[in-house]
């Protein structure tokens, strides 16, 4: 006799390719290696990715665009919304956590040499996904409406002005005019929650097509390893055994979220008054601190060229070198792959040296 | 050929003219500003030499007025025998006693002085002849402040210049040079210590200290060129051009007769006149500190009455503090309490009119604000206890989903280990 639950499964598998799925799922494989907990970050950012996605969602229903009501609809989440202050707290937190993981990802999978053939789309289309999490943290900053964040956008919106001749229509977009006003506000909302979500969305479609089609990358040690001694190569399934094992790594990422958000609640700060005065040492995020602090440090003039646009420029070609990384890595007719390996942790030092000088410089 | 001739005449002709009317000008200009005096006295030592610096800085000499103008004499000429000749008119160094009707010369003409500043008074030295200086000096007292002694001689700035001595920044130390000044004011048996105590006031807090121009001066209370104390009938109305409120309530309430019957001026009775502390609440009611136990007795209905508005000022001030300590204490564990500590802002300002409405001396014209402050106060304390609940369960809360996420993580790692054995 069939139970109603074999029944229901019976009609939804002559409706939906479930069991396919389900094989497609026990059949897929996972490398078993020294590196592999480095596996783990991208799940963990897109775990992160999925809190933004449902506590924005949720603050959405309470918040309202516009420089007369968006800090007092943040005050109203943080103090008559029942649970609106985790809801916020964690959102924030979220952010930070998720821009972290990003570039942990980022940099695990450049110096594993994951983005090689056939994975350099792959790569692209993660490096358009940090830039997009970047606009998320920059259009999601001001949305508060606070003192801080109106100075910092102010700041932020201004450095673009410096490239020639584009750079005053880039900040007149991003402003929606000559100043910040509700206009940007309402700009950057409408960036944070439909223009960016939907392009992330595509994009996180399109990079986890790939990982699925091409599959969990070796690094190229162990791949030689394996291929000399087939015997050492070791695999566990996708499921469930790594996806358990990713539950795991959630798992204490929400908790990490959780106590942030209860311990160090996210402040809201004073409303922003565009006639008042800009707070000393106005900083911005601290994933925009490297760049905040070079900017400040260029000299004005270099070669008789403006240091700060030199600076703009310089920082624009990094992003596209770092874009295009995986064809400018070849082996023949010269071994660029050291060299990139090389740059790219002096590059990390760079940053982590200038985001702690950005820290504590006054 | 005769036209042509004519118009080269016309032309030179108007060059000419055109020329002897600038150097015409420029001579006549010349002879107004030359001011020769200054070519030897500016040389010459103190008590005689003006320096050119000093000089250029007087606000006679930026209006073009030259030394002759109060010393007389010739100016423009380079001779000192006739620069300084009784025929040119040079009078030399003026006698003290003849000052203010020098001055009166040009100040009181309106004529004149609306050629260099048409919204300035010209009744200085009417002013001046009802003060005590002015009456003084018509009987021929010599000692007392005349123009200069205030205003400055040949460094006299506009009043408005942060220099001069009778901005209102320096204005009390310019009156303290004769006021404090205990063997220069020994005939006239008054008190010298009104600078000393005007110095601890919170008048000169906010004037010297916050910079507040607006903060009374000597001349604000007394007066500058009528300067005149202030009767013991006019004190409240001097103080109420600033304290207009305490001023009307005083005029209601059971003291202001009183102090009249008892010859005791308004204000100062209580606050003093120069050393005007900030007052505090200790002032009111029976307590050692209280000015009202200089008159009453300690269990009459005046005490009594004073007590109770103690009482409900110093309920209201602990209430506001209370809500503050707590509210401060939630923000600082992170809780959001903007909105309970903006309405604390309310408690004050009920606080800050009670303090005002105690100058009626009726404990019930107090307890209209205390009550609305401690309405206030009661809601944002509610506010600062349910943020700090709000901190506790948040702990606790963490603390539960901790547990639980530790428990799911040692469960989940539990069921691994026992898939990957099988």
């Amino acid at each position: 006799m069939a139970s109603p639950v074999n029944n229901v499964r019976e009609w939804f598998a002559e409706r939906f390719p479930l069991d396919d799925i389900k094989a497609l799922a026990q059949k897929k494989k996972v490398p078993l290696h020294r590196y592999s907990y480095w596996y783990f970050l991208g799940g963990m950012t897109l775990f992160l990715f999925g809190v933004q996605v449902l506590t924005g969602a949720l603050l959405l229903m309470y918040y309202r665009p516009g420089a007369d009501e968006a800090f007092e609809s943040v005050q109203f989440i943080m103090t008559q919304v029942q649970f609106g202050w985790l809801i916020r707290s964690v959102h924030s937190w979220s952010a930070n956590l998720l821009v972290f993981m990003a570039f942990a990802h980022l940099f695990s999978v450049l110096f594993l040499k994951s983005y090689r053939k056939p994975r350099e789309l792959t790569w692209v289309s993660g490096m358009l996904l940090l830039f997009l999490m970047l606009g998320f943290g920059f259009s999601g900053y001001l949305l508060p409406w606070n003192k801080v964040s109106y100075f910092a956008t102010a700041v932020g919106t201004e450095i673009p002005a410096q490239i020639p001749i584009i750079g005053h229509p880039i900040m007149l977009f991003l402003r929606g005019g000559e100043d910040i006003t509700g206009s940007t506000l309402t700009r950057l909302y409408g960036f944070h929650v439909a223009i960016l979500p939907a392009l992330a969305t595509l994009l996180i479609g399109l990079h986890l097509a790939l990982i699925q089609w091409f599959g969990m990358s070796v690094p190229p040690g162990v791949e030689q390893r394996w291929q000399a001694h087939p015997v050492e190569k070791k695999e566990i399934r996708f499921f469930p055994n790594f996806v358990l094992r990713e539950l795991m790594a959630w798992y204490v990422a929400l908790g990490l979220l959780g106590a942030l958000a209860a311990l160090f609640p996210w402040s809201l700060g004073v409303k922003a008054d565009p006639f008042g005065s800009a707070p000393a040492g106005i900083k911005p995020e601290w994933y925009f601190l490297s760049m905040f602090q070079t900017l400040k440090l260029i000299p004005a003039k270099i070669l008789g060229m403006d240091g700060e646009m030199l600076g703009i420029l310089a920082f624009g070609l990094i992003g596209a070198a770092a874009l295009l990384l995986p064809f400018l890595d070849r082996e023949r007719p010269f071994n660029t792959r050291r060299w990139i390996t090389g740059l790219a942790c002096v590059f990390l030092g760079y940053m982590a040296i200038m985001t702690v000088y950005g820290w504590v410089a006054k | 050929m005769i036209k042509v001739h004519d118009s080269v005449t016309c032309r030179r002709g108007t060059v000419i003219i055109v020329a002897a009317w600038l150097i015409c000008s420029g001579l006549i200009a010349f002879a107004q500003t030359k001011n020769s005096c200054l070519d030897c006295h500016s040389n010459l030592p103190e008590p005689l030499g003006v320096s050119v610096e000093t000089y250029s800085q007087n606000i006679h000499a930026q209006k073009g007025l030259t030394c002759a103008a109060c010393h007389g004499g010739d100016a423009n000429s380079d001779d000192p025998e006739t620069a300084m000749s009784r025929k040119s008119g040079w009078k030399g160094k003026i006698e003290r006693k003849q000052i203010p009707e020098l001055c009166a010369s040009c100040h009181s003409d309106a004529q004149m002085m609306k050629k260099y500043n048409p919204s300035l008074r010209v009744d200085q030295f009417q002013q001046y002849k009802t003060s005590v200086h002015g009456i003084k000096w018509t009987k021929g007292d010599n000692k007392v402040a005349v123009c200069t002694d205030c205003h400055g001689v040949h460094d006299l700035r506009a009043p408005s210049d942060p220099r001069s001595k009778v901005h209102p920044i320096n204005i009390a130390t310019t009156c303290s040079r004769c006021h404090a000044d205990a063997e220069y004011m020994k005939p006239y048996g008054i008190k010298t210590d009104q600078f000393a105590n005007y110095e601890q006031s919170v008048h000169h807090d906010a004037m010297v200290v916050r910079g507040d121009l607006s903060a009374p001066t000597c001349t604000t209370c007394h007066g500058n060129h009528g300067a005149t104390p202030p009767g013991v009938a006019n004190v409240t109305n001097v103080c109420s051009n600033c304290h207009v409120f305490q001023a009307q309530l005083f005029q209601t309430s059971p003291h202001k007769d009183a102090f009249a019957a008892m010859g005791f001026p308004g204000c100062v009775t209580c606050h003093s006149n120069h050393a005007i502390k900030a007052p505090t609440d200790e002032m009111i009611g029976a307590g050692p500190k209280a000015v009202c136990m200089n008159c009453h007795t300690a269990g009459d209905a005046g005490s009594m009455q004073a007590e109770a508005m103690h009482t409900q000022l110093t309920n209201l001030a602990s209430a506001i503090a209370a809500s503050d300590e707590l509210l401060s204490r939630a923000e600082r564990q992170g809780m959001e309490v903007s909105q309970p500590k903006l309405q604390q802002t309310q408690a004050r300002d009920a606080l800050l009119k009670a303090r005002v409405a105690v100058h009626a001396f009726r404990d019930s014209g107090l307890k209209q604000d205390t009550d609305a402050g401690l309405a206030t106060t009661k809601l944002t304390y509610a506010a600062g206890q349910k943020a700090m609940q709000e901190w506790r369960f948040r702990r606790v809360g963490l603390g539960l989903s901790l547990v639980l996420i530790a428990l799911t993580l040692v469960g989940l790692g539990f069921y691994i280990r026992s898939l990957e054995q099988k």
